[in-house]
C-alpha cells in the first residue's frame, strides 16, 4: 500500500548573495509515501522552509532530482508548475496569506478560479469547504474580521478547494496561540486520516508529535528521520 | 473566468477610489478633447461643405475688369467689358453646360411701413439650375419675364423675416425697390451661408432685363457684372477655363500680351482649398488632444507600476495557489483596460456636453460623428493595453517566493 508520492535525490539549492554564493540545501535525499505524516524541524536557517518551497513547486533546486507522482519536476515549465501547485499540492502558510480585500468565500475559491471552475460551482465548494472547518456564519467577512485561528481554517480550507491529495504546512500554528493550534493540529489529523499526505514544518514539538515521522534539518542536511506511532486521534 | 476577473479589478479599483478617479481622469480629459476638438473640426468641415454645395459644382465666374476713370481704377466688375452677347458665346462653348449672366446691386426695398437694404441680383432662369436653387413657395421667374422685362421678384428668407416677419405670406405682395414696385412671385429656399461667410439668404432676385432697364441704368445697355457658367462635368474644368478666356480675348479684340479686360474666376477651386484648410485645421485639433490622451495613458502606467509594487505579495499568493503567468498579466491588463475605458465613456460624454455648450454658447457648428467616438474607444483601449502592458508583465514575471516574501 505504500507508494512514494515524493522522492527527492541529490537535491542542491545555492541562493546568490551579493556575498556570493550560498548553498542552503545540500544533498538532501527523501522519499515520501502517500499517506504520511511528516513533520520537518530544525533550527532556523537550516533550510527546511527551503525545501518546503521546492517540494511545494513554488521555487527550482540547483541541482538534484525532484519526482513528484513519478514526474520529474525539473522538465516542467511555469505554467506547468503553477497546475501542480493549483491541483495537486495544497499550500499552507504560517501567516495566512488571505487576500485582505476579497470575502471569505472568493478567498477560498480563488484556486477554483484558476483552475477554470464556473462561478455558481467556485462559490457552492467553497460554501461547503468553509462550513466544513466551522465557518459558516463568515462566507461575506474578510479576513480582518474574524480570529487567526479561523483565518488559518479558511487557508486550510483554500488548500483543500482543489482536493489536492498533498498538503504542505509551513509553520501553520506559528502565529497561534497553544489552545487553538491544537485545533488546528486536529484538522490536519483527520485530513491525515482520510488518506492525505501531510508535509509540515514546525518547530514545536508538540506540533511534530501529531506527524507519524519526523526528519530534522541542520545546515541544509537530514540528520534524522525517525518514525514513530501516531498519537490517538478521537474522532 | 473573464467576468470574475473583471469583477476583480472592478474590486481592485474601488479599494483605492480617489487614485483610480484621477488616473482615470488623465483618460477623460484626453478623450473628451479628441471628442470635442473633432466636433469642432469636423463642424467646420461640415459648414464649409455645405456652402459648397449651396454654391452649385464645378462652377466659374466670368468677372469684367476694373475701370478706370481720370486715374483712379475700381475693382473687378466695375468696368462694362462683358455683355449679354459674351455670355450667350460662352454658353455656345463645347464644355460649357449651363450660363447665366449677372448684374448685381444694392438697394433700399421698402414694404408698407418696414425697410431693408439687401442685394439685388439680376439673372435668367438657368442661375437657379446652375446653382441648384429652388424655391420654398411661390414660382420662379421664366424666360418670359426675362423678354418682358416683368416686375417680378424673389426673394430671399433673410429678405422675407425682416421686411414681413412671420405672419405674413410675400408670395402676391408688392415691394418697392427703388421706388419701382415688384411683384413677389417666390420665396427661395434657404442656402445658407457661403463659404466666405455671406448670407446668401439676404437677396432679391429679379430678372436680368428688368435689373438693367429699371433698376441699375447701365450706361451700356446689354451690359453685365459677371457671367456664371458652369462646366458640363468636373473633368472639363481646366479646358473649358482656358476656352473661356481664348473666347472673350477673341471677342473683345486683346492682343497677346495684353492685359485682359476681364477675369475668370475658379469657385470650385477656391471652395476646395477652404475646405482642405479646415482638415487640416481639424486635423491639427484633433493630433493636439492625442497629446492628452499620450499623457493620460502614462499616468495609468505610472499608476499600475506603483499598484504591482504594492501588490507584490497579492500577486506571490496567486501565484502559489496556481496561477500561471499568463492570469496574473491578465489581471492587470484588465485593470488598466478599465480605467481606461470608464474613462473614455466618461470622457466621450464630457466630450459630448463640451460639444452642446460650445453649440450653444458660440454658435459655432458642430458635428460628433460617430467615427470619432469609435476612434477614441479604440484609441483608448490601446493606451490601455500598451500602457498597461509592461507593469502587468512586470507583475507576471515576479518570483513566487520572492513575491510571497516581499513586505
Amino acid at each position: 500500500m505504500t507508494k512514494p508520492v515524493i522522492e527527492i535525490a541529490g537535491l542542491y539549492k545555492d541562493y546568490d548573495t551579493p556575498a556570493g554564493v550560498f548553498p542552503v540545501l545540500k544533498d538532501v535525499n527523501l522519499t515520501i509515501d502517500e499517506g504520511d505524516f511528516v513533520a520537518i524541524m530544525g533550527p532556523s536557517g537550516s533550510g527546511k522552509s527551503t525545501f518546503m518551497n521546492i517540494l511545494g513547486c513554488l521555487d527550482r533546486p540547483t541541482k538534484g532530482e525532484y519526482i513528484l507522482n513519478n514526474q520529474s519536476v525539473k522538465a516542467l515549465n511555469n505554467n506547468q508548475l503553477a497546475a501542480l501547485r493549483n491541483q495537486t499540492i495544497g499550500f499552507v502558510f504560517q501567516g495566512f496569506n488571505l487576500l485582505a480585500r476579497s470575502s471569505l468565500v472568493d478567498n477560498v475559491a480563488l484556486p477554483l478560479v484558476y483552475a477554470k471552475n464556473q462561478k455558481e460551482l467556485r462559490t457552492k465548494i467553497a460554501k461547503n469547504i468553509l462550513e466544513r472547518m466551522g465557518l459558516g456564519q463568515y462566507f461575506e467577512s474578510r479576513p480582518n474580521q474574524i480570529s487567526g485561528g479561523q483565518q488559518q481554517r479558511v487557508a486550510i480550507a483554500r488548500a483543500l478547494v482543489n482536493q489536492p491529495r498533498i498538503i504542505l504546512a509551513d509553520e501553520p500554528t506559528g502565529n497561534l496561540d497553544s489552545k487553538t493550534s491544537e485545533e488546528i493540529m486536529k484538522i490536519f489529523d483527520e485530513l491525515n486520516q482520510i488518506g492525505n499526505t501531510i508535509i509540515l514544518v514546525t518547530h514545536e514539538s508538540d506540533i511534530a508529535k501529531h506527524a507519524s515521522r519526523q526528519i530534522r534539518f541542520l545546515d541544509g542536511k537530514i540528520v534524522e528521520d525517525r518514525r514513530h506511532k501516531k498519537i490517538k486521534v478521537e474522532a | 473566468m473573464f467576468f470574475s476577473m473583471l469583477s476583480e479589478a472592478w474590486h481592485a479599483m474601488s479599494a483605492n477610489r480617489l487614485r483610480t478617479f484621477l488616473t482615470m481622469l488623465g483618460m477623460v480629459i484626453g478623450v473628451g478633447a479628441v471628442v470635442l476638438m473633432m466636433a469642432i473640426g469636423e463642424g467646420a468641415q461640415q459648414a464649409i461643405k455645405r456652402s459648397i454645395d449651396s454654391m452649385g459644382s464645378n462652377l466659374f465666374v466670368v468677372l469684367s475688369g476694373s475701370s478706370s476713370t481720370s486715374g483712379s481704377r475700381s475693382g473687378s466688375g466695375n468696368s462694362s467689358a462683358l455683355n449679354i452677347n459674351d455670355a450667350n458665346a460662352i454658353g455656345d462653348l463645347d464644355d460649357i453646360g449651363a450660363i447665366a449672366p449677372i448684374s448685381t446691386g444694392n438697394s433700399q426695398i421698402i414694404y408698407s411701413g418696414s425697410n431693408w437694404n439687401t442685394s439685388i441680383i439680376g439673372t435668367t432662369p438657368s442661375y437657379f439650375s446652375i446653382r441648384g436653387w429652388n424655391v420654398d413657395s411661390g414660382n420662379l421667374f421664366t424666360d418670359a419675364d426675362i423678354r418682358s422685362a416683368s416686375r417680378v421678384a424673389l426673394v430671399g428668407k433673410t429678405v422675407v423675416e425682416n421686411i414681413f416677419g412671420d405672419d405674413i405670406d410675400p408670395i402676391g405682395k408688392t415691394i418697392r425697390i427703388k421706388k419701382s414696385p415688384f411683384l413677389i412671385v417666390g420665396v427661395l429656399e434657404a442656402k445658407g451661408q457661403s463659404f466666405d461667410g455671406r448670407d446668401q439668404d439676404d437677396t432679391i432676385i429679379v430678372p436680368i432685363t428688368t435689373a438693367q432697364r429699371k433698376l441699375f441704368g447701365n450706361q451700356i445697355p446689354g451690359s453685365v457684372r459677371m457671367i456664371m457658367a458652369q462646366a458640363k462635368s468636373e473633368k472639363y474644368m481646366g479646358v473649358a477655363e482656358d476656352a473661356i478666356n481664348d473666347l472673350i480675348r477673341q471677342r473683345h479684340n486683346i492682343r497677346e500680351n495684353t492685359e485682359s479686360d476681364f477675369s475668370v474666376r475658379n469657385l470650385t477651386a477656391m471652395a476646395k482649398t477652404a475646405s482642405d484648410t479646415a482638415k487640416t485645421m481639424s486635423m491639427l485639433l484633433g493630433a493636439i488632444a492625442s497629446i492628452s490622451l499620450l499623457v493620460g495613458g502614462i499616468g495609468i502606467m505610472n499608476i499600475m507600476l506603483v499598484s504591482v509594487t504594492e501588490r507584490t505579495r497579492e500577486i506571490g499568493i496567486r501565484m502559489a495557489i496556481g496561477a500561471r503567468e499568463k492570469d496574473i498579466l491578465l489581471q492587470f491588463l484588465l485593470e488598466a483596460c478599465v480605467i481606461s475605458i470608464v474613462g473614455c465613456v466618461i470622457g466621450v460624454g464630457l466630450g459630448l456636453g463640451g460639444a452642446l455648450l460650445v453649440k450653444k454658447m458660440v454658435g459655432a457648428e458642430i458635428l460628433v460623428s460617430m467615427q470619432s467616438i469609435v476612434l477614441a474607444f479604440s484609441v483608448a483601449a490601446s493606451v490601455g493595453v500598451f500602457f498597461g502592458y509592461y507593469p502587468a508583465s512586470k507583475a507576471a514575471k515576479l518570483h513566487p517566493i520572492e513575491a510571497l516574501r516581499y513586505q
